[in-house]
């Protein structure tokens, strides 16, 4: 479902992805672990089509990007460090948005749905500047999932998430893949990667690496 | 939340036409506009300095000179735009919201469709404040059709290419003082041509002597919707 296969970027002259090839398949949750600057959101950017690579190519749900994107935008759900929610907007109104913004027909439907999801249907009314970090992230994930994606691209996921929050995605991520939905995900939380991931993948320096070898230890890899 | 992965599959996006994508995305910058009022009367009250400080400064008998008010009147306008205009895109890139609006199914230019008819909403709204003003202050007849007519096809050229410009200097680290260096002396044809038409309608000149300047506006406004629209998709991409 994601394929990537020798992506480069540079930045400034700076190389920030150096050949990088990802495969995820159907009903997969891959992980992509790694320091700070190996990359990884980078990645995840030119897979969501947020940036250009310099070189190499992209195909999501057999379609190409850039040429598809979007037809591709509409399979992709995405989320990074900022749940792309807007403060002075409540919660409905931020799902009420996205809804139009992705042709949703069953809106209003999915809009309650999505609330009552993310457990914010008592604050759906609120302005979400008064919501919590926490409860940001979640509205930021409903929004990602709104529009019924077969594809999942999640950079740092569990960050502002408590430990119910936490819980809650790997049990969301479990069930989108077993529906045969495709994640790829970025963390720092090694731990939390394993229990949730079919497969984690080490980045070091813009390069796909074998875990150990930039010392992450992995119980499967 | 996981309700709503296995929601039905008929939920699934559909291709978004760009009228429908930029009127979302209007429809959003209008209600947090209304929520949080600070474009329009961040505006509004700088284009009032403006034309005060015009006022009390040139000290002349401005109602005997049409185009000392017409001036006055484009200048506040240009100068209060800027501010709504710099904020636009800046809001959407400094809580990375922008990202949330590029990754919509639709093709990017409605991006750029929905936040110039936004910023040219709030543009009109502060000019339908400034033109009452400046006829009290400057003792001129501008609330009439023909002078809103030019004023709204002035700022139409104007927040289309302030639209594209705010995108490019949003990205940039000096980018309050980046938009008015780019922008000002791009848009001086289309202010000094509003400015004459405004005249010209205060002067009670007949279309011949109107139409030369309503012509100009035409073209530049032709010229600047459609580089803006086919320039923008590659300024908000990284």
């Amino acid at each position: 479902m994601i394929e990537a296969h020798g992506l480069v970027k540079t930045y400034a002259g700076r190389l920030a992805l150096r050949g990088v090839d990802v495969r995820a398949a159907a009903g997969e949750i891959v992980a992509i672990a790694g320091p700070n600057g190996a990359g990884k959101t980078t990645l995840l950017r030119i897979l969501a089509s947020l940036a250009r690579p310099s070189a190499g190519s992209v195909r999501i749900a057999g379609m190409e990007l850039p040429g598809q994107g979007p037809a591709v935008r509409r399979r992709i759900g995405f989320l990074s460090h900022s749940p792309l929610v807007y403060p002075d907007l409540s919660g409905e109104e931020n799902l009420s948005f996205y809804g139009r913004l992705y042709g949703i027909p069953n809106m209003r439907e999915r809009v309650v749905l999505g609330l009552r999801a993310a457990g914010l249907e008592d604050v759906g009314r609120d302005p979400v500047r008064s919501y919590s970090r926490g409860m940001q992230q979640r509205l930021g994930l409903t929004r990602a999932l709104l529009h019924a994606p077969s594809v999942l691209l999640l950079d740092e996921p569990y960050a502002n998430l408590d430990t119910e929050g936490r819980e809650s995605l790997d049990r969301t991520l479990r069930i989108f893949a077993e529906e045969g939905g495709c994640v790829l995900m970025t963390s720092h939380d090694l731990d939390r990667l394993e229990g949730v991931a079919d497969r984690v993948e080490g980045m070091a320096l813009g390069r796909m690496e074998r875990p150990a070898r930039i010392g992450l230890k992995v119980r499967h890899g | 939340m996981a309700e709503i992965v296995s929601a039905p599959a008929h939920a699934a996006a559909r291709p978004v036409g760009l009228l429908r994508a930029a009127s979302a995305i209007l429809w959003k910058d209008v209600a947090a506009e209304w929520r949080s009022r600070e474009i329009v009367s961040g505006m509004a009250v700088f284009g009032l300095l403006v034309l005060l400080l015009f006022h009390f400064t040139l000290e002349l008998e401005v109602q005997r000179q049409p185009s000392l008010t017409a001036g006055a009147v484009w200048v506040a306008l240009a100068f209060a735009g800027t501010l709504g205009l710099s904020r636009s895109l800046a809001r959407e890139i400094d809580r990375g919201s922008l990202d949330g609006l590029l990754l919509a199914p639709a093709d990017r230019s409605a991006i750029f469709f929905g936040k110039m008819g936004a910023n040219l909403l709030f543009v009109w709204l502060a000019a339908a404040i400034l033109l009452p003003v400046t006829s009290v202050l400057y003792n001129v007849p501008l609330l009439q059709p023909a002078v809103i007519g030019i004023v709204a096809l002035g700022t139409l050229g104007y927040v289309s290419i302030g639209t594209l410009l705010s995108a490019m200097a949003a990205q940039a680290r000096t980018r309050e003082l980046l938009l008015p260096i780019l922008l000002f002396p791009i848009i001086v044809p289309l202010l000094v041509a509003g400015a004459k038409a405004t005249e010209a309608v205060l002067a009670g000149l007949a279309w011949a002597g109107l139409a030369p300047w309503v012509n100009i506006m035409l073209a530049f406004d032709g010229i600047f919707l459609s580089a803006a629209w086919m320039v923008f998709e590659y300024v908000v991409e990284e």
